[in-house]
């Protein structure tokens, strides 16, 4: 396959406004769509803003909305798009705009401070932990979050509701507060902390109605929405509710 | 006077990947007022990209495996030019550092017993590595990060304030280490975002800010390894050691040509993957150097046997240090026996079902998928050597992690040299920056507390010129010196250099792709006194050019900007790899001179130091020290006969204590 000259539309502009910028620009074989911003930079735009930093998928630095749909800028190849068609960048649209396609993520820095972190069984010494590769699988798949925010972005619940995100951590968060509730050796509950129940009450697991948007945009295919988010809200319930809601949900789940 | 925003703190860390974050937390629980500045978003340093694991003698996976048995491997594969007290330090206090993670709520693969599982790595005895898949480095700096938001989380509870101890300040570039006299005083560095300068006071600062690959041009390092701290040791008057030994990793993507470099991990080796050549032929087994033979099996099927009974079987080929491996395969290629994109086959196909290939190199599994369209359970990879690590750096004391000559200025990381000799063996990274990290943090607290009546002053000056050294760039861009000047002053000055350097305006991305491809094919894996002669020249002339760098726009998140700013610690970095490797006439480790193939005793206690000759015109000063005899109880670890094929008969005699 050779090169060719492909029709790219950028955002561009910054907290004041802005717009799309047509762009053409030479494409080769097995480029990903962050090679083509480059190559924008050094030859067309030398000062188009654009955040990354592994280029291999790793790091969670370059995410965007391509085409619409939120995505790693560094993991998108060209060879997805059709040759004639153009392909349009954006900016994250659920976060404030800085400049061009990068935009102020500080909304998800907020909500990680507002997790209580880890708490250590008091009794173990470090060297002393003994956890069995079963029992962490489940906060392990949570753990390979790359912290990219794509499905910060395109969850429904913030994404056009900037008044939701006082209340709501997101999927990303409430997974982290599934990881550490999941986790086997996590002494919260016997220092007082009710994990389930802060989910429901102070980050907004309530908020959630499972569409699975955050699952379906995440780049490493981390369930979240079916291993995180709904048994979360099972936990929450069997905790927070009366016995009746609790008996409910509980005949509900039976196989028939 | 450019008004510049200041701020007081007792500990300034640069860099947020393992090292410093490891750094920041020591300083903050030691009760110093700790400030951390990383050029990208917090959580998202190179060290994510580590993938096989932290090096640790914790003996789960084998219970013969001791510190001692490290300290020998860590040795072995630095050719024996480590800083051995690194080295010793390092062996000890690794199992510790990792442990201490679990505290943090870092989740490691299990063993059967419950504890963390251990795997094989090139160059270790013993299955070591703690590991999480092959995402190690994403859990280690989740873990810190989150260790780090844990600590802010106390700090809040206390005062209401979640930064008044321990403030991250993403996405912000140090320029300059400011002094007072011979101390240090502080840092100078703006904000990406908004381009704003600004002045962090601080008697102690902890330089964590990892590698210089992006001087190549092809390397598995992210943009962010522009040698800055080295850059910045080296302008504050600090000595870098050995900066000659750059390591080539074996294994990088050759195709296709936008992710070549881009790192295959070496769990693919340890785990069972074998490199093959286009005849097919498992050709590592022609590549075992004598130092290393009575160690490494001489057939496949002995090679093959090592992974179920490692006690009655040599280790295979494909786990030689990195080095060796590198150049074997750059061997190959070049007699023409590679795979169709220059590189050679590495394969697990058809070494373990597919079913356990996605299970136990996941990110592998995915990252060819995804970018190159190879299934790793049914086909081959092709891969060739790629920058990836610097064994050289900043000189350090092994205890403190100080910086040689400029008090006040810590280390650790990659950026500190000495550690890794001539050669690092994989996993002995992560758990370098966690050992000498807490160790760097540590030493910088006390530091700054012992000057806590007479904090070295920032002298305005200084600022002055660093404002202007910034701002010059944008004197030579299209749009000249207006918009660039915006916010602050500074712009006389910066619009007078651009007078004196003369008209022309170099683009800054240009001058980087020629800088990458002049180290890349002349200081490379193979070098010759004619080329690298050659590189020197180049690198004058693109020094000269950096000097007219110029760049459009405003100071708001500028690519090119930045970028620009980045060329001068690149040439300087590029300058002394360049000098040291033209000067050492052997071949050892991360150093192969065609011209001298041959690793020589004469040069094993030889360091070689870059220092700024003249800070005014940038000129490198190489001189030569004698390192400090090994301890004879260290030396009594290994074999009277292994050592003297490092050491020279002087000091074999002087040495050993039995």
């Amino acid at each position: 396959m050779s090169g060719y000259e492909a029709r790219f539309r950028v955002w561009r502009g910054d907290e004041q406004g802005g717009g799309l910028r047509d762009f053409t620009v030479e494409v080769n074989e097995g480029e990903v769509v962050l090679d083509i911003v480059h190559r924008l930079q050094a030859t067309q735009a030398p000062d188009l803003a654009v955040r990354w930093n592994c280029k291999a998928g790793k790091c969670g630095s370059c995410s965007a909305e391509i085409n619409g749909r939120p995505r790693l800028m560094c993991m998108t190849r060209m060879s997805v798009f059709d040759r004639a068609e153009t392909v349009t960048i954006t900016p994250l649209r659920a976060f404030p705009v800085i400049r061009d396609l990068v935009t102020d993520v500080s909304f998800n820095y907020e909500k990680a401070r507002g997790i209580p972190a880890f708490v250590p069984p008091a009794e173990l010494a470090p060297g002393e932990y003994r956890m069995f590769q079963e029992d962490v699988d489940r906060s392990q798949e949570f753990r390979k979050c790359i912290e990219c925010f794509l499905c910060q972005d395109t969850c429904h619940v913030v994404r056009d509701h900037e008044e939701n995100k006082r209340a709501f951590a997101g999927p990303r968060f409430l997974m982290r507060v599934a990881e550490l509730d999941m986790h086997p050796l996590d002494a919260a509950e016997r220092s007082g902390l009710d994990r389930k129940r802060t989910a429901q009450e102070e980050h907004g697991l309530g908020y959630c109605n499972i569409t699975k948007c955050c699952t379906e945009v995440c780049p490493e295919g981390i369930r979240i929405t079916d291993n995180a988010l709904i048994p979360l809200k099972e936990r929450a319930v069997d905790r927070k509710y009366d016995p009746l809601v609790w008996l409910g949900s509980k005949i509900r789940r039976r196989p028939s | 006077m450019p008004v510049v925003d200041r701020q007081e703190w007792d500990v300034v860390v640069v860099g947020a990947g393992g090292a410093g974050l490891r750094a920041a937390i020591e300083a903050r629980e030691r009760g110093a007022r700790t400030a951390v500045i990383c050029k990208s978003l917090f959580g998202k340093a190179h060290t994510v990209m580590a993938e096989g694991g932290i090096a640790a003698a914790m003996a789960n996976a084998n219970e013969h495996d001791t510190w001692q048995t490290h300290f020998r491997d860590t040795l072995r594969g630095g050719k024996f030019l480590n800083q051995w007290r690194m080295a010793e330090l390092h062996a000890q206090e690794a199992p510790q550092r990792v442990w201490e993670l679990e505290t943090w709520g870092a989740l490691f693969d299990r063993t059967k017993d419950g504890r963390i599982s251990q795997r094989n790595f090139g160059g270790h005895e013993y299955p070591r590595l703690a590991h999480v898949g092959d995402r190690t480095g994403l859990e280690l700096i989740r873990t810190l990060q989150q260790r780090i938001v844990a600590l802010q989380q106390e700090d809040h509870a206390r005062t209401g304030d979640h930064e008044c101890e321990l403030k991250i300040f993403q996405e912000c570039t140090v320029t300059r280490v400011l002094k007072d006299g011979s101390r240090v005083s502080g840092v100078f560095a703006y904000d990406r975002e908004t381009g704003r300068f600004f002045v962090l006071r601080a008697p102690a600062v902890v330089l964590a800010t990892g590698g210089i690959g992006k001087s190549f041009k092809v390397t598995s390092n992210s943009w962010e390894y522009t040698g800055d701290g080295h850059a910045l040791a080296l302008l504050a008057g600090a000595p870098l050691l050995n900066m000659e030994f750059v390591q080539f990793h074996p294994t990088g993507m050759v195709w296709p040509p936008s992710v070549k470099g881009i790192l295959v991990t070496e769990s693919v080796r340890g785990d069972g993957g074998v490199l093959r050549n286009s005849e097919g032929r498992r050709f590592m087994f022609d590549y075992v150097p004598d130092v290393f033979k009575e160690k490494y099996a001489e057939s496949e099927q002995e090679a093959d046997g090592w992974y179920d009974d490692p006690e009655h079987h040599r280790r295979p080929p494909e786990l030689l240090p990195r080095d060796e491996v590198a150049r074997a395969i750059n061997a190959e290629v070049k007699a023409g026996r590679g795979s169709p994109h220059g590189g050679v086959f590495l394969d697990v196909s058809t070494r373990m079902p597919a079913e356990v290939i996605r299970r136990r190199l996941p990110s592998m599994y995915h990252q060819f998928k995804e970018l190159a369209d190879v299934d790793i359970t049914a086909e081959p990879m092709e891969v060739g050597p790629t920058c990836h690590y610097v064994m050289g750096g900043i000189a350090v004391d092994s205890e403190t992690a100080a910086a040689r000559g400029v008090p006040g200025l810590y280390a650790a990381g990659e950026v500190a040299g000495g550690m890794h000799g001539s050669n690092r063996l994989g996993g002995n990274s992560l758990s370098d920056l966690l050992v000498f990290g807490r160790r760097a943090g540590w030493h910088a607290a006390e530091y700054a507390r012992s000057l806590a009546r007479e904090r070295p002053r920032v002298d305005d000056e200084q600022i002055g010129a660093a404002s202007a050294e910034a701002l010059r760039p944008f004197a030579l861009g299209a749009e000249g010196g207006v918009a660039g000047a915006t916010g602050t002053a500074g712009a006389a000055e910066a619009a007078g250099a651009v007078e004196a350097a003369g008209g022309g305006a170099e683009n800054p991305y240009t001058l980087h792709q020629e800088l990458q491809q002049t180290m890349n094919d002349l200081v490379g894996i193979i070098r010759r006194a004619g080329e690298m002669e050659q590189a020197l020249s180049r690198l004058a002339k693109l020094r000269e050019r950096a000097g007219r760098v110029g760049v459009e726009g405003h100071r708001q998140f500028n690519p090119g900007w930045h970028l620009a700013l980045d060329l001068r610690n690149m040439l300087l970095v590029s300058e002394c790899v360049a000098r040291a490797a033209r000067e050492r006439t052997e071949s050892r480790g991360g150093h192969t001179r065609e011209d001298f193939p041959a690793m020589e005793r004469e040069w094993r206690n030889v360091n070689l130091l870059c220092a700024l000759a003249d800070p005014a015109v940038g000129r490198i000063r190489l001189t030569r020290e004698t390192t400090p005899p090994i301890r004879p109880d260290l030396l009594d670890l290994f074999d009277k006969e292994e050592l003297a094929k490092y050491l020279t008969d002087e000091e074999l005699e002087g040495g050993l204590s039995r």
